[in-house]
């Protein structure tokens, strides 16, 4: 299942940044894309609608749950929340992502161990 | 089976995406809005921030769609797999199934057509006919017209009789039709709008023969007119009298008799120039066949009975001489009088094929736990392997599931073929039957739903054996683990499939005896070596003082044709033809008021030439039969049944030379006494009977009865000849005695018919689930049989190792069925007339059969265990 910004993030990227969000705080997809671009200070450009395949994975396999609302502005908004299956795999994908992440970078950068 | 929930949750998914995708760019819009931008550009740039939307509710929707296509797909395919590789399994459940879904569909839609779904007319739900009399054939036309107008329960009141095998000449060739005769208001009342033309009314009617009109149903415009909308106006003789076609009834539109589809109708004050007595007689000469209508609204069927049973006791006081009150029923129009029979043959065939899938059930319970038996050291592996109890269970229902489905279409399409060649069945030549049994939507639903629930029902036998596997002990043990002794699941399913099977053997049996029986019961007379021949001197214009004359010829020549033995004839039709007779109140006679209700016997009343006894072979036990010096000239005399004697005077050899009246109050002598017989149905209690001499009371139409030891078609022939030498012009309709008791014999056939059919199937089930059995018997206990082989075992004791257990269980359930199956002949023994469950030959046909399905069932496995070669065998493992 390959999607339209693999170019930009790699698989799992999303999902964990969705992830992540939602473990701050529960939110409707439309603040989550607004959080994400804020929090990486829209260096991360990700195109509104890819959110919500990635939403569904996640729905699907269980790690977030979603219940219609109405939000502190007064709309009608389908919250998301992290769940306990969701908490753990974030966890481990953090920890997975960090252990990848350095040791690009060790090779990369031979000499440096720091992260940008 | 996670993608079961997933279909039915799946579009509410779909729903809360779409609407959250709307209510995202909603938001986005309003964002810029708030930001400064107008509305039609912030809606724009809303849309282009979010992306191909599309796309995007695309992708979302595989997210839950292509695992779950993918896992049917997937456990289909491994489902396929699995059953290609025991092909054997596969073919026995399939065919299982096939034939139980089939009888049921059959049995479902003779139910659907005949009992559930109404007659085809607008509001059928509030339309009832109205029994009056002992049964609905004894009304007549001015009884009818006293029940419509003064009856207040009905919106309006229709009638209509049948008017059968007349001539229809449309110029070019006459060609026996079948025909409604109604009355005026027969269209108005059952609300049916013309196709073509128009339809005729009440208006139209101006007494005897004033509307020589004729409507075409769509059928037979359709078969004989080829769909030529120039026929409205055009001029047909029917039996030489000419009427004119005015229109044509709607498609679907078939009358209101279920089962039997008419070509056309004529209005019904036309019916008496067609040969039918004067619309103006009362009492029973003239009767309607079934008077009709809808019940004005709020007037409940018993408000309606007790009204129509209020006029009826009126018309008792008004005419005293023609009338006696009888019961009144309703009852939906339809069936009329044959109701209760054929929902009672329904009912019957739905218990019996109910059977049929119990034992099929049963049959594939036990192959499918033999099944789960087998492999249950695959699926101990599988288990040791770490696969899930779930995902092994999904494979086996999976199985099931495709298994059902297979054979639920091959039912449905066997039971489609049988239905389909039912509605155009034609079993009885003249009569036009018509078995409204179109299979529809609803038949295929009750199919695969029945099959779905036998094949899920039966696949979860297993589960229990499987949830319950240990791994560790099944590998260690061997596949041979769990042939004990003791009582299996399996084993009881057999028996009970065996004793189901044993019961629709026995009850076949039965029935083919009952209809034996009937078929050479004594009927009063000899059908046998006799040859009739209808003849109608109307339809060729002779008048009534002709008649006599010309039917003395005809008898003169028969007699001269070769090898003929005795010649007589007889009016209307003879005894057991057609269910067509006629009764008439006889009286003692020192009996003063001649009214119905001082009647001393209903007698049949048949009008009889000289030697037409000798001719049907009816013994006389008394006196003498008539001579033709019997005529108008001569006292009025009769020849009566020892039924007839014996109610009247007593005995039989005392009823010569005493007298009896009959309605006009003619003083009637008795010459003499024949043997009691059958007349209306084979099924009819003893009823009396009287013959008249037919010169003193002639009629056109009669049948001349032939008897000789002649081939059929020659003497047919040679008959046909000598009338076409008295007459050119005169048609003659020449069939055996045995062809015209089709119609009688026919409700017996055609459930002997069913119940024969049942029967095989329950045969051949108890013939699979044996082989099943045994077969499956011999292959776990292969290794066991070889060792005893090698060990030096007589074929004998290997046969017996091998098979005494299927065998027992063989005679175990076929005991148990052969007593249900007694049991349930009573009931049989409504229907089947004379099955009765006493008879040494069903007890010992049932037991040679079953034994003899036992013996055909092992003898391939018995084969297998005698070839055992134990050197190849004890090396395999």
């Amino acid at each position: 299942m390959t999607e339209s910004n693999a170019r930009d993030l790699f698989p799992g990227a999303l999902e964990m940044m969705i992830l992540e969000s939602l473990r701050r705080q529960p939110a409707h997809g439309y603040a989550l894309v607004q959080h994400i671009q804020q929090r990486s200070n829209n260096l991360l450009q990700v195109e509104e609608g890819s959110l919500y395949p990635a939403l569904q994975r996640l729905l699907k396999a269980k790690l977030v749950k979603a219940e219609w609302g109405i939000s502190s502005t007064n709309r009608r908004v389908r919250t998301y929340q992290i769940t306990a299956a969701g908490l753990r795999h974030l966890e481990e994908q953090i920890s997975s992502f960090e252990r990848m992440f350095d040791g690009i970078s060790l090779v990369l950068n031979p000499g440096r161990a720091t992260t940008s | 089976m996670n993608w079961i929930p997933q279909i039915f949750r799946r579009h509410s998914i779909y729903n809360d995406l779409s609407e959250e995708i709307r209510l995202h760019i909603e938001e986005r819009a309003e964002q810029l809005m708030r930001e400064g931008m107008s509305a039609k550009e912030a809606e724009r740039e809303a849309r282009r921030a979010f992306g191909n939307r599309t796309l995007v509710e695309q992708r979302s929707r595989e997210v839950w769609q292509w695992p779950t296509l993918e896992s049917i797909a997937s456990d289909v395919r491994l489902a396929v797999r699995q059953l290609r590789k025991s092909p054997g399994f596969t073919m026995a459940a399939v065919l299982t199934l096939t034939l139980a879904i089939g009888a049921n569909a059959v049995v479902f839609g003779l139910l659907d057509g005949l009992v559930l779904r109404p007659l085809n007319v607008p509001q059928a739900e509030s339309l009832y006919g109205t029994h009056y009399g002992d049964n609905p054939t004894w009304q007549s036309y001015p009884n009818y017209i006293d029940l419509r107008d003064r009856n207040r329960s009905f919106e309006d009141l229709a009638a209509f009789n049948m008017v059968l095998g007349v001539g229809f000449d449309t110029g070019k060739d006459p060609i026996a039709a079948n025909g409604f005769a109604a009355t005026g208001n027969y269209f108005d009342v059952l609300r049916i709008h013309p196709w073509l033309g128009r339809l005729f009314h009440a208006s139209d009617e101006h007494g005897p023969n004033s509307a020589p009109y004729i409507v075409l149903t769509y059928a037979y415009w359709h078969t004989r007119f080829h769909d030529d909308r120039g026929v409205v106006g055009r001029t047909v003789e029917v039996d030489k009298h000419p009427f004119t076609i005015i229109g044509v009834t709607p498609p679907g539109f078939q009358g209101t008799i279920m089962f039997l589809a008419p070509d056309f109708f004529m209005p019904i004050v036309n019916e008496e120039e067609m040969g039918a007595p004067s619309l103006k007689t009362r009492g029973t000469e003239h009767a309607l066949f079934e008077s009709l209508g809808h019940l004005k609204p709020g007037v409940t069927p018993a408000q309606a009975v007790a009204d129509v049973g209020a006029v009826n006791a009126y018309l008792e006081k008004a005419y005293p001489r023609e009338i006696v009150h009888h019961d009144t029923a309703l009852s939906r129009e339809g069936l009329t009088s044959f109701g209760p029979a054929v929902r009672a043959f329904v009912a019957g065939l739905m218990v019996l094929s109910g059977l049929i899938l119990l034992a099929a059930c049963a049959n594939l319970g036990s192959l499918f736990a033999a099944r789960a038996a087998d492999r249950s050291r695959e699926v101990a592996l599988r288990l040791a392997l770490g696969s899930s109890r779930k995902r092994i269970l999904r494979g086996l229902l999976t199985e099931a599931l495709v298994i059902s489905l297979a054979g639920g279409a091959a039912g449905l399409l066997v039971s489609f073929v049988l239905l389909r060649r039912m509605s155009v069945w034609q079993p009885i030549p003249g009569v036009p039957l018509h078995l409204p049994v179109t299979p529809d939507a609803m038949l295929y639903v009750v199919a695969l739903g029945l099959a779905l629930l036998s094949g899920f029902l039966f696949g979860i036998v297993p589960i229990r054996q499987i949830l319950g596997a240990n791994p560790y002990e099944i590998i260690k043990a061997g596949s041979s683990a769990g042939t004990g002794r003791r009582l299996t699941l399996r084993d009881v399913l057999l028996v009970a499939q065996i004793a189901i099977c044993a019961v629709l053997v026995t009850s076949s049996l039965v029935a083919v005896r009952g209809l034996e029986r009937s078929l050479h019961s004594k009927f009063g007379f000899d059908p046998r070596d006799t040859m009739t021949a209808g003849v109608d001197l109307a339809t060729a214009g002779y008048s009534a003082d002709k008649v006599p004359a010309m039917q003395r010829r005809m008898i003169e020549a028969m007699g001269t044709i070769p090898g003929v033995k005795a010649v007589g004839l007889v009016n209307g039709y003879p005894p057991l033809v057609y269910t067509a007779g006629n009764r008439a109140d006889v009286y003692k006679e020192e009996t003063r008021e001649l009214k119905p209700r001082n009647a001393a016997a209903m007698p049949f009343r048949y009008e009889v030439s000289p030697g037409y006894f000798e001719a049907a072979g009816t013994n006389l036990l008394a006196g003498r039969s008539f001579t033709w010096q019997d005529d108008k000239g001569g006292p009025a005399v009769a020849v009566v049944n020892s039924d007839f004697a014996v109610r009247m005077f007593g005995s039989v050899t005392g009823a010569a030379g005493r007298n009896y009246r009959l309605q006009d109050g003619t003083l009637v002598q008795v010459v003499g006494v024949v043997e009691d017989g059958k007349y209306m149905s084979l099924t009819e209690l003893q009823q009396p009977a009287m013959f008249l001499p037919f010169l003193q009371s002639p009629s056109s139409a009669a049948y001349l009865v032939v008897r000789s030891k002649r081939d059929p078609q020659q003497l047919a022939a040679a008959m046909r000849r000598k009338v076409r030498e008295l007459d050119a012009g005169l048609p003659v309709d020449t069939q055996t005695w045995s062809q015209m008791l089709e119609v009688v014999l026919f409700p017996a056939r055609v459930a002997t018919m069913a119940l024969g059919v049942l029967g095989l199937m329950g045969a051949m089930l108890s013939i699979t689930g044996i082989f099943g059995m045994a077969a499956y018997s011999v292959s776990t206990r292969l290794r066991e049989l070889g060792i005893r082989m090698a060990l030096g075992a007589a074929q004998k004791e290997v046969l017996h190792t091998a098979l005494g257990r299927p065998f027992k269980l063989l005679a175990i359930g076929s005991a148990a069925g052969l007593a249900l199956g007694l049991l349930g002949t009573r009931v049989l023994a409504f229907i089947v007339y004379q099955a009765t469950p006493r008879d040494p030959f069903v007890l010992a046909g049932v037991v040679v059969a079953m034994a003899l399905l036992g013996l055909l069932a092992t003898w391939i496995p018995a084969q297998r265990a005698l070839s055992v070669n134990p050197l190849i065998l004890l090396r395999e493992d």
